[in-house]
């Protein structure tokens, strides 16, 4: 149990703070990956066969190439692309980016491809004339997606949109291997100083339980609020 | 765009290729084993046995598979008693770890697949079975389980994709499977983008003939 003391003794406070860590990347590449959705899952709904073939190659490559890959692609090649962007704009110094920028990012990207997938599934499990009567009571574009189309969206897409969640939550395991200290690199590093790994990478374990466990709970609240109309 | 790296880090990725195959294959034979063992103990009506097989499954699906991979490789090494017993011969290898840590993942996820399956399965079929005077073992082997096996095939076919996926993980402990060569040459030549290509394509490509196999299966098993 010391070894989980608060202060200079044990590990308790920078477990804390790294798990804290793990909830802000896990948050910060939700939102990134529900940018991505907003952006691909109409170019997967539109008839236009390019942009289909767009928002296709996008979720397909991303579901089929492991996590890791896609992190050591931003990892090595975030830097390099930066840096290139730059040297356009006349900047030839050494940038360096952040681990949580870089891992966020790449967590992002891959639960973007998900959730775009789950958005789809969504919109196209909505009843065609849904779509129709908002047109004919004369609703503004805006009035029809927001207020029609996008509450029923998301009644359908949560349950879904948690499994993303937990997927991502899991995933920022892996962001460990750029350095940024969360859960994972915390109890490396605890493990390396106090030759002590089964403790710790079992602690860490029991805190991505907590995670999972907690976030379950929450959701399914959402869940509730959402269906009420059913 | 390098292509002379390309075209020569192929050869090295597509060896390394099989690393991740044979990962993928031995720990998804243990994995299902372990699957329906534990799908059929969380049908059992004891409370205990129930409760634990949902544990096991709700552990294993809630942590990631990191921690699952370092729990064994770096934790179980430090049990003084692990040691000195026959296990220690299995557990200082880190392919074995891997494998290890995978089986006992992917058998989690396949319970779960199994089970839903299982409790899909129409009670009129047990019935007709019974009523035919089939003894209730011989239903189990040879009315439940293959139905249950095409009932399950499409998630369990996104299973193995994902399990795939999660071979990369071996990398972190010191295994040359496809991630660790393509991790490798990226730190050596600092070019990202044309490793990512080959590396990558080579998983998609996989991911494709996985999908494809598991297709057929679904047509060969259906029953129309």
């Amino acid at each position: 149990m010391e070894l989980l003391a608060f202060g200079d003794t044990g590990w308790g406070d920078e477990l804390f703070y790294a798990t804290l860590m793990t909830i802000a990347v896990s948050i910060t590449a939700m939102i990134i990956g529900f940018s991505f959705a907003a952006i691909f899952t109409p170019l997967k709904l539109s008839n236009n066969r390019l942009l289909n073939f767009i928002a296709n190659s996008y979720t397909t490559v991303i579901r089929g190439v492991p996590e890791l890959l896609v992190i050591y692609l931003f990892f090595f090649g975030g830097t390099g692309a930066v840096m290139y962007v730059a040297s356009i704009f006349g900047y030839n110094e050494y940038i360096e980016i952040n681990a949580f920028i870089t891992g966020a990012f790449a967590i992002g990207i891959i639960s973007g491809a998900y959730s775009t997938e789950v958005f789809r599934g969504a919109v196209q499990s909505i009843d065609k004339g849904q779509f129709e009567a908002a047109k004919v009571l004369g609703l503004s574009k805006f009035t029809q997606f927001f207020r029609i189309i996008l509450p029923q969206v998301l009644r359908l897409a949560i349950p879904n949109l948690s499994n993303v969640w937990q997927i991502t939550l899991k995933d920022t395991s892996l962001i460990s291997v750029t350095g940024l200290v969360e859960i994972m690199r915390q109890s490396y590093i605890a493990a390396g100083y106090t030759r002590d790994p089964l403790f710790f990478y079992s602690f860490a374990a029991v805190l991505y339980l907590l995670l999972t466990y907690l976030s379950m709970k929450l959701i399914n609240r959402l869940e509730i609020r959402y269906s009420r109309g059913y | 765009m390098d292509f002379e790296l390309m075209i020569t880090s192929l050869p090295k990725l597509l060896s390394a290729a099989t690393i991740t195959l044979k990962l993928l294959s031995v720990s998804l034979v243990i994995g299902l084993f372990i699957g329906l063992i534990f799908a059929i103990l969380r049908l059992n009506k004891n409370i205990v046995i129930n409760k634990f097989a949902y544990g096991y499954s709700y552990v294993f699906r809630g942590t990631p598979l990191l921690v699952q991979i370092f729990i064994i490789y770096f934790g179980l090494g430090q049990i003084e008693y692990l040691r000195s017993t026959f296990l220690w011969f299995i557990l200082k290898e880190p392919y074995w770890c891997a494998i290890i840590a995978f089986a006992l993942n992917t058998g989690a996820y396949t319970s779960e697949i199994l089970r839903s399956a299982f409790q899909t399965i129409k009670p009129g079929i047990i019935e007709a079975g019974k009523s035919l005077g089939i003894s209730s073992k011989i239903i189990f082997y040879k009315i439940q389980i293959p139905i249950a096996i095409r009932q399950s095939l499409p998630a369990y076919g996104n299973e193995i994709i994902l399990m795939m996926k999660g071979t990369s993980l071996a990398s972190t402990v010191t295994l040359m499977d496809l991630t660790g060569v393509a991790k490798y040459i990226i730190s050596t030549t600092f070019k990202p983008i044309e490793v990512f290509i080959v590396a990558g394509g080579i998983y998609l490509f996989m991911t494709f003939i996985i999908h494809n196999v598991i297709k057929l299966l679904e047509k060969k098993f259906s029953f129309n």
